[in-house]
């Protein structure tokens, strides 16, 4: 994500995709906001041998991304760049971790390739977590779950203004940039005495802005405090929404369901 | 650099959760303080600048690399530490959503990292220390890259930290460290003269901005030895009430199908496993012949796994099969929920 | 209704730079009145507006609003009455829907949500654009912006309308929606503006602006047409005043 315009590309498909309807998308944000919370604990808290027990965890994105209409591949591809870091302080498991593990009965591996695949699926998992949320919330909504949450209006409006001027200074950084690469005759990134005249412009006029900004809050009102509107009631179907998912997630974290599918099958199969 | 959640445990997360939490309470009420409403919309659209002025790569002279913006220090210098700490906050939680920067679990740990160092201890002692006596060129040049290094100096080792009491990396604390400080020096050595940079461009332009930021922002001694009392009794109260519950409630490694012991695989809680052991003897076609012989053949193999305990190929074999099986009904699941709906689209126009 | 009265008296004022803005600018604008406001760039118009809503406080002089004259403590009371559209929409919608931002200044005054959602859709009905009340702004065109901008002015009830530029950056069509809406409009409304046409349909009067003063104010007919006068303050006669470049045919008023 180092470049203005693919990052107001991707703001922009994940808000498109917050605006769609369906049931998922109809839950009530704070409701979101916690089964998401709880996904992550209940995700991150699986010992790094418990490969297998997580598994069931792929469930909930598979089951919400259907039901709200999220396509697989651009959010699969927005969770790939997050992915190298992880694998790299995880790679470092293969080298230290060496205790051998059996996978058949024929088959041992080092201990540290189960503890990097595990790391590997929690990143992925947690990242999509992540995504799924917003995908289907939107951040005025996921604003007005912490409104309810009690974070003060100060830091929530501050947080909307942030996200409403990225776009705007997205772009005004998207022309500095292609204005200065048009000027620099074929050479490759920013020069490094261009470094404080180009930020600093670009800084410049984003405290101007922010001065007209303020002037035209003050012109309606603002005073310092941030009011929202309809607090939408949270109904019982939101609640059982939440509880639901928190229960699936305690029934996979206590109970290895795919060794107990696997032992039924072994039943069946011979 | 980002801590992702992947790297970290509930307790740890948690933790920082709770720390920064309180940090941000403790910066709102400052704020709010202030009334200096002013303040609001130019924290907001400084943190929008911040997020684009890190889309701009910065080509670094003599290395074919490029670097980018850090956002805690500059935040720092043009808005004080407390309201720059929290726009740095809402710049994280942005990028935690949309790009999936770290995640929304070590949201608290990179709130810390990046925002609590540079705004709390690098702003007031290095660069308000340096440019105290009078502002000039030199003076904030040698601030804010100072204050940007160090302040991310602390952040990576922060990082080390975290990770390590998580316990999901096997590198040992001093490889770590020997790691992450250095790669951490050269980019804050970038990060800190993009800043500075920045900083002395808007000194010679527009004095008034810096100048403005820092009167009324005294951070005092007591102010930060407030906070810092503040977040280390939050830590340790949150910490102690975490580990109670990590204690409590033993990880069940017992459940893995990797296991090495591989005594305690299938025991589930009494119920749970007679229901689904009379289910399975009901469905399987040769239930007792299938496990002892998967039983039998360990046993034939384990004086050969030099003195291993002896592993329960069956749950192993089991194991796996019953993993690929979740993944095949997760997608045949989704497969099926999107079938119904687009018949539900087609029968709706 | 003499309370809808504007006043301004012999206003000075200097930016914190230095720059003498505004250099005593003096007039009267009673209720119901369309005033232009012309002059070139940086004459001055949008710093005189920024007074009339109460943004800058003027070093000398004075305004008065109705009775009331425009002072910090009076404030509140002015800025319901006097809805400003900025320059630039960017700048006026500020929050990430169209409904928030419209809403926003009546859940300032601490309206009932019914009576905000109330005064929502009827704004953005009168501008043309209750469909697109839940898009962010930043998925707006132009046109549409500008439009958004004025409705989060209306759902303040103001009695008088102050716009800085609105036609500017505006393709013909959007143009001439925006000036039928404009005309629709009852309320007092000061239009500082390069678009002189517009200043001529909609504006009976007009005040010319030059180094932040006022050169003369009248009816727009008899000002637009001082070729000479136009000329002097840096501005044109207005295209529809001017012959038809291919014929030649004068148009008439
Ligand atoms: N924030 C500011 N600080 C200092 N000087 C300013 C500021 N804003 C405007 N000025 C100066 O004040 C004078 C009047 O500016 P103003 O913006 O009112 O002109 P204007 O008539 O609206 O021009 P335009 O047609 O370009 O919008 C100009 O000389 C301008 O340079
Ligand atoms: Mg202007």
């Amino acid at each position: 994500m180092s470049n203005p315009v693919e990052s107001l590309y991707n703001i922009r498909l994940l808000d498109e995709l917050a605006e769609k309807k369906s049931i998922i998308h109809n839950v009530h944000p704070l409701m979101k906001v916690l089964t998401t919370g709880a996904y992550l604990l209940v995700t991150v808290s699986f010992n790094k041998y418990q490969l297998s027990n997580m598994l069931p965890l792929v469930f909930y994105p598979v089951i919400v991304m259907s039901l709200a209409d999220i396509p697989a591949i651009p959010i699969f591809k927005r969770v790939l760049p997050a992915l190298p870091l992880i694998t790299g302080i995880g790679l470092f498991n293969l080298l230290y971790d060496k205790s051998p593990v059996l996978v058949l009965p024929w088959i041992t591996i080092p201990g540290g390739w189960v503890s990097f695949l595990s790391i590997l699926i929690k990143g992925f998992l947690t990242i999509l977590a992540a995504l799924i949320l917003i995908a289907t919330t939107g951040m005025t909504k996921i604003a007005l779950a912490l409104r309810i949450m009690r974070i003060p209006g100060v830091f929530i409006i501050q947080l909307l203004l942030t996200y409403r001027y990225i776009a705007v200074l997205l772009e005004e950084a998207g022309r500095i940039v292609r204005a200065y690469s048009l000027r620099s005759a074929g050479e490759k990134g920013i020069k490094f005495r261009d470094w404080g005249p180009l930020t600093g412009h670009l800084l410049i006029r984003s405290i101007e802005r922010a001065q007209r900004v303020y002037r035209s809050m003050c012109c309606r009102g603002f005073a310092g405090e941030y009011h929202t509107g309809r607090e939408k009631g949270i109904n019982t179907g939101d609640i059982l929404y939440f509880a639901g998912w928190s229960i699936s997630f305690l029934i996979i974290r206590y109970f290895n369901i795919p060794a107990m599918i696997g032992w039924l099958m072994m039943g069946v199969r011979r | 650099m980002h801590m992702a959640d992947a790297l970290l445990s509930p307790a740890v997360g948690g933790t920082m959760w709770a720390v920064t939490a309180g940090v941000a309470a403790y910066s709102i009420k400052k704020v709010q303080n202030e009334l200096d409403e002013q303040k609001i919309p130019l924290m907001g659209v400084l943190g929008a600048f911040v997020f684009a002025a890190q889309m701009i790569n910065f080509t670094i002279p003599g290395t074919g690399s490029s670097g980018h913006l850090g956002g805690g220090t500059l935040l720092a210098i043009l808005l004080g530490p407390y309201a720059g700490f929290l726009t740095l906050a809402s710049v994280l939680v942005i990028q935690a959503l949309f790009f999936a920067d770290g995640g929304l679990l070590a949201l608290g740990c990179n709130i810390f990292n990046l925002g609590f160092y540079t705004c709390f201890i690098a702003y007031p002692l290095i660069y308000k220390l340096l440019v105290h006596k009078g502002y000039s060129t030199g003076r904030i040049f040698a601030g804010s890259l100072l204050a940007a290094i160090i302040g991310l100096q602390l952040g990576a080792f922060s990082v080390v930290l975290q990770t390590l009491f998580s316990g999901i990396t096997e590198l040992p604390f001093r490889t770590f460290v020997m790691l992450m400080q250095p790669i951490h020096l050269a980019i804050g050595v970038v990060e800190g003269l993009i800043t500075a940079a920045v900083v002395v461009f808007i000194w010679k332009a527009r004095p008034e901005i810096i100048e403005k930021a820092a009167s009324g922002q005294t951070i005092g001694s007591s102010d930060i030895k407030k906070v810092l009392a503040g977040f280390a009794v939050i830590a340790i109260i949150t910490g102690g009430v975490f580990s109670w519950f990590a204690s409590a409630n033993p990880d069940g490694l017992e459940w893995s199908m990797f296991n090495t012991s591989g005594k305690e695989e299938l025991e589930m809680p009494g119920g749970i496993h007679q229901t689904l052991a009379s289910i399975q003897e009901k469905i399987a076609i040769l239930p007792d012949y299938s496990f002892k012989s998967s039983e039998q053949e360990v046993d034939g193999d384990a004086p050969e796994t030099e003195g291993w305990p002896a592993v329960n190929a069956g749950t192993s074999v089991s194991g796996l099969a019953g993993g690929a099986m979740t993944l095949l009904l997760a997608a045949i699941t989704g497969l099926i929920i999107r079938s119904i709906k687009k018949r539900e689209k087609a029968r709706a126009v | 209704m003499s309370h809808h009265i504007i006043q301004a008296d012999n206003l000075k004022y200097k930016y914190p730079d230095g720059r003498q803005a505004l250099n005593g600018v003096t007039f009267r604008i009673t209720h119901g009145e369309s005033v232009g406001i012309v002059g070139a760039n940086g004459a001055g118009k949008s710093t005189l507006l920024m007074h009339l809503a109460g943004v800058l406080f003027p070093d000398e002089g004075e305004i008065r609003i109705g009775e009331v004259p425009l002072t910090r403590k009076t404030l509140p009371l002015i800025r319901q009455r006097v809805g400003m559209v900025f320059q630039d929409p960017d700048d006026q919608l500020f929050m990430t829907t169209v409904y928030d931002d419209v809403a926003f200044g009546p859940r300032n005054y601490k309206l009932p949500e019914e009576e905000v959602e109330k005064r929502v859709i009827s704004s953005l009905d009168t501008v043309g654009i209750l469909h697109l009340k839940d898009r962010p702004p930043y998925k707006l065109s132009g046109g549409e912006k500008r439009a958004a901008a004025i409705a989060t002015v209306l759902a303040m009830n103001p009695d008088i309308l102050v716009m800085d530029e609105p036609t500017s950056s505006l393709d013909p069509k959007s143009r001439r929606r925006l000036i039928t809406l404009l005309q629709g409009f009852t309320h007092t409304k000061i239009i500082a503006t390069h678009d002189l046409d517009m200043v001529f349909e909609l504006c009976e009067r007009t005040i010319v602006l030059k180094d932040g003063r006022v050169i003369t104010d009248g009816p727009t007919e008899k000002i637009l047409c001082d070729a000479e006068l136009m000329e002097e303050c840096g501005l044109e006669l207005p295209l529809g005043l001017l012959g038809c470049p291919v014929c030649n045919a004068k148009k008439t008023i």
